[in-house]
């Protein structure tokens, strides 16, 4: 080995407190990259096999009743590749020991061969068999909510007759990888779950013999569904069809996809805040050890050794940081990628996980870590390596101070010597006092952009659930039905108020762009289930014309006073124009109301009502849900405090675990940044400090004046670090930000504290470790040494 | 029959060591700096450490300067016994009773002139005011200069005031002209030689070079761990006079 290689591994071991601060702080960037990227990667590679094993539907499209030979001339659209036809419907179903009622999503399989697309993927038994109406395969998830199993029983209203059905079969579906039901906003097991029936049973059950009302295509390589979509509307418009949709917009493929989208800005964005730091801190340390080894540096070039030599075996220090970092990163992202892809797979519900990431995402990483640490250091190998071996070797001039305005003035009078030594030395070296003060700044900005998703959760739900709905329960149903439904709701035990609502599928269109979205049609001024506007005010509806949500208006780029033209897609199907009255700001979803009654009017329809909202007497719940069950095509009830607290539970999971690393990586940041800047601060000053020691100074007084400059730049980041953590939050919501979902920005005052007490405990740390060194300070040799 | 007075007491030595040992292990190998020395000084004491290097004059000084403990022996400031004190005793005997002046200065650079001084005038018990010490060195008119904008000469005249403004028992002068021409460190030694008329401050000054030797009362000569010759001067010589 070479005496500079052999210099090298004792230098790095010398330095190895520092060397490990700032690799911690490179492998927390490359954890969350490489955690991202690997996810994604296990994410999309399981989803494209289990949509190609499975034959996962390129199109969608329903219909009211088509009959199947339909189906023969959808497969000669250029394009198509093949088709499959099948009966969808809601039922209320009654499992046994939950009283709540459930919404089953019923799905048809043919009992006599396997399905063309869309394939079962069983988990156990079998699919119904011909001439047994009542065996039905049930989704994993809802199966296991109920604690159902093979030989298990429920009941089931199919088209208001109750069934009790059989279970021969618990199977996935890549059609329902997500599955949130109607009005709900995260999946709940217990209360909604997939049922499939026998094809057969289904079409005799529901008057389809011989008619489909759900059909899926797949299409030959490189065809663009949008030239299949167009020829097929027309050809289903007849039988009631309300606009076919690619897989890119089917529910579950979405939310799957928007996942994938999300973690490739998580892996911009966080990584790269720990990366920037890192290239500041291997900067500093290698400047400082550069200083330090000017003689030596002088010597090898005065016995011949050349810059690039030299400046390479300082790269080498920096490689080094760099593959300890790397290594330990590598580590932590492989298994951070794969819990993540775990819990990914049980929300998601993945037949097999293909967690086999390549080296492309780790490479990757460790390349953008060791490209932060050389940018970073550079600049300070190629001075270093400049300076001419006499130059080298003569001491370093003094450093310059001046008394400036502030140091002549009477505050700084009053100010004893530890404390001007403390404040010269942070104005002496402003850059990089504030770098340091930056880079805690982002420890603290990191660890509020984490938490403070626990306060936009709750901020959301206060508005969403607890300000804007007032009812406990909505019940949806298949067909439209009179308002008189409303009023026998209203009579039913425990029911304390009833409002009506008719919701309709439309497009709308303003100009050149168009939107699919339910028009809903509600009370002018509504008691229960308000529009309300997130600011905090409920809006009553105009008479006529549209209220719409600021996320529809964008998306169309109307104001109001614009009329726009919506074109309903049931019932008689009537086109209108209308004018956008107001819009007002929600979280969720991009929704358009209108008074039910200038609703109904423009659909030529009297008093028509397909949702009815409800407040109930807690006390009669229970009897008001037996009661429910008995209640003819009801095809969707959504409870809102199950809603609620699925929501949290979901949330809850995996947000904890991951607000739970990224205090970790915060502290590693902090921890990182002030143990470096202490280390580099008692080398710098180690001999002034020994100076002091010996002049009589207690260890306390001059840990003051080491460490109180540490203090100092991390008192002053705290509040930068609050703002900054406020934008890096909302940069990151931001990036999260869809058409179903934006999450608010939120936080509260204790979560700032929460945030600032936790950076403190990791500076606080790191300070006593370098603490426990002024102990060691050699006195002595302060009386000998020049530098 | 006449009155008998009692003959009076001998005066308490500032310093005063017996059979001090002091041994270093560096590896396995010892080193035993210090064989055994006894010495006192008194009040106004100016005394010489003179010897070779290797010869246990900074390890002397060390001891005596409350910087590092003795292997054996004892060593006392007054009735003080150092050779007894932990870390925390010996910081406040520092605090309290000495004054450095060490050969490289060690200003801190981000003070002035002025608050050098006062850093050590803030935690002492009796002090000048940090401007009566500078001008005692001479350097009224530079009190707010940094060591930067300073010659070595007016440095080590700095660190002489910030060692004497405490008004301490003790004034330890390490090699103080070593890293100076013998012009400027005349000037040094005149400080040191005014400060001790004025204030009566035992000092103790180590210096290889034997001429500096001449302006002091006592000359301590240690060779090999011991003092191996004890000289008085018979007549001092002033600093002015020195040359070399």
């Amino acid at each position: 080995m070479t005496p500079l290689n052999r210099k090298l591994y004792r230098d790095l071991w010398r330095l190895r407190g520092q060397v490990l601060a700032i690799a911690l702080v490179i492998a927390s960037g490359i954890a969350v990259l490489a955690m991202s990227l690997t996810s994604m990667e296990a994410l999309t590679e399981t989803a494209i096999a289990y949509y190609e094993r499975y034959r996962f539907g390129d199109v969608f499209a329903s219909v009211e009743r088509a009959p199947e030979y339909l189906a023969d001339r959808v497969r000669k659209l250029p394009g198509v590749q093949a088709v499959d036809t099948r009966v969808v419907k809601s039922a209320v179903l009654d499992m046994e020991g939950f009283e709540e009622p459930v919404i089953g999503h019923l799905v048809s399989v043919p009992e006599r061969r396997p399905p063309d697309l869309n394939q079962l993927a069983l988990r156990s038994g079998r699919v119904p068999r011909l001439g047994y109406p009542d065996e039905a395969v049930l989704s994993e998830p809802f199966a296991e909510a109920h604690g159902l199993t093979l030989g298990g029983t429920f009941r089931a209203v199919l088209n208001g007759n109750w069934r009790k059905l059989t279970v021969v079969g618990i199977a996935l579906s890549p059609e329902f990888v997500y599955t949130i039901g109607p009005g709900a906003l995260m999946p709940d097991d217990k209360r909604f779950g997939i049922v499939w029936l026998g094809q057969e049973a289904m079409q005799a059950a529901f008057d389809l013999d011989g008619a489909f009302n759900t059909i899926s295509l797949t299409l030959l390589r490189g065809v663009e569904p949008d030239l299949v979509i167009g020829r097929l509307d027309d050809m289903l418009g007849r039988y009631g069809g309300i606009g076919a949709y690619a897989r890119k917009d089917q529910m579950s493929n979405w939310f799957l996809m928007n996942e994938i989208r999300q973690l490739e800005s998580l892996a911009a964005i966080l990584p790269t805040v720990f990366l920037a730091v890192a290239a500041f801190l291997t900067n500093m340390v290698l400047a400082r050890l550069i200083q330090m080894e000017r003689s030596e540096i002088g010597l090898l070039k005065a016995f011949g050794y050349r810059d690039r030599d030299i400046a390479w075996h300082y790269v080498k220090f920096v490689v080094g940081v760099a593959a300890v970092g790397i290594v330990l990163g590598w580590v932590a992202g492989y298994w951070f990628g794969l819990l993540n892809t775990r819990l990914y797979a049980d929300f998601y519900r993945f037949p097999f996980l293909l967690f086999d990431p390549g080296p492309r995402s780790f490479l990757i990483a460790a390349g953008a870590s060791l490209f932060a640490a050389l940018a970073g250091t550079l600049g300070a190998v190629r001075a270093g390596v400049r300076i001419t071996p006499a130059e080298a070797m003569r001491p370093p001039s003094p450093p310059m101070f001046r008394r400036t305005r502030f140091g002549r003035g009477r505050l700084f009078g009053a100010l004893d010597q530890p404390t001007r030594i403390l404040l010269r030395q942070i104005g002496r070296w402003p850059v990089r006092s504030a770098l340091t003060s930056l880079g805690t700044a982002m420890a603290v900005a990191v660890l509020v952009s984490s938490l403070q998703w626990l306060d936009s959760i709750d901020h959301l739900v206060d508005v969403y659930f607890r300000q804007a709905q007032g009812q406990d329960i909505t019940v949806g149903f298949a067909n439209t039905r009179s308002g008189e439904v409303t009023r026998e709701l209203a009579r039913m035990p425990g029911v304390r108020t009833a409002e009506s609502m008719r919701v309709v599928p439309a497009k709308m269109r303003f100009g050149s762009r168009e939107e699919r979205e339910s028009l809903q049609g509600l009370p002018a001024v509504q008691e229960l289930s308000h529009v309300y506007d997130a600011s905090g005010r409920n809006l009553n509806l105009p008479p006529d014309g549209l209220v719409i949500s600021t996320q529809l208006a964008g998306m169309l780029q109307v104001r109001p006073g614009d009329r726009i033209t919506v074109e309903v897609l049931e019932g008689r199907r009537p086109t209108f124009e209308v004018p956008v009255v107001a819009t007002f700001e929600t979280y969720i979803g991009s929704p358009a109301y209108m008074d039910i009654r200038a609703l109904n009017r423009l659909m030529h329809e009297r008093d028509a009502v397909n949702s009815v909202h409800l407040r109930l007497d807690q006390n009669e719940q229970a009897r008001f849900y037996r009661e429910l069950k008995q209640v003819p095509q009801v095809s969707a009830v959504t409870l809102k405090q199950a809603a609620v607290d699925t929501f949290y539970d979901t949330l809850a999971q995996t947000l904890l675990i991951f607000i739970g690393f990224f205090v970790v990586f915060a502290c590693t940041l902090a921890f990182g940044v002030t143990y470096n800047a202490a280390r580099i601060a008692l080398s710098e000053r180690g001999r002034e400090l020994a100076t002091l020691r010996v002049l009589g100074f207690t260890r306390r007084e001059i840990s003051y004046i080491l460490l109180g400059e540490i203090g100092f730049l991390t008192l002053v980041a705290l509040p930068v670090g609050c703002v900054l953590g406020y934008g890096l939050g909302a940069l990151i919501l931001t990036a999260f930000k869809t058409e179903l979902y934006r999450i608010p920005m939120a936080i509260q005052l204790e979560t700032l504290g929460l945030a600032v007490l936790i950076i403190l405990s990791a500076t606080l740390f790191s300070a006593f470790l370098v603490r426990r060194r002024l102990d060691t300070l050699d006195l002595i040799a302060v009386l000998k040494t020049r530098e | 029959m006449p009155s008998q007075s009692a003959p009076p007491s001998p005066p308490l030595a500032a310093l005063r060591t017996h059979n001090l040992t002091k041994v270093y292990h560096s590896g396995e190998v010892e080193v035993h700096a210090l064989r055994g020395v006894s010495l006192e000084l008194f009040p106004a004491d100016l005394v010489v450490l003179l010897g070779p290097s290797g010869s246990g004059k900074s390890t002397l000084l060390n001891i005596l300067g409350g910087l590092d403990s003795a292997s054996g022996g004892e060593a006392w400031f007054q009735d003080l016994q150092l050779t007894g004190l932990d870390d925390r005793g010996l910081t406040e005997y520092r605090r309290n009773h000495v004054g450095f002046v060490f050969q490289f200065y060690n200003l801190i650079p981000s003070l002035t002139a002025l608050e050098n001084v006062a850093l050590v005038t803030e935690i002492a018990r009796q002090p000048m005011s940090p401007e009566e010490a500078l001008r005692m060195v001479g350097l009224g008119e530079r009190l707010h200069h940094f060591p930067a904008q300073l010659s070595g000469g007016e440095q080590q005249r700095v660190a002489i005031a910030r060692a004497i403004a405490k008004r301490p028992g003790i004034l330890l002068c390490d090699e103080p002209t070593g890293a100076l021409d013998s012009r400027t460190g005349i000037l040094v030694l005149e400080a040191i030689e005014r400060i001790h008329a004025e204030l009566g401050t035992t000092t103790v000054l180590i210096t290889h070079n034997a001429v500096i030797a001449d302006m002091t009362d006592r000359v301590l000569v240690m060779g090999d761990g011991h003092i191996i010759e004890e000289r008085h001067n018979a007549r001092r010589r002033r600093a002015a006079e020195l040359s070399w």
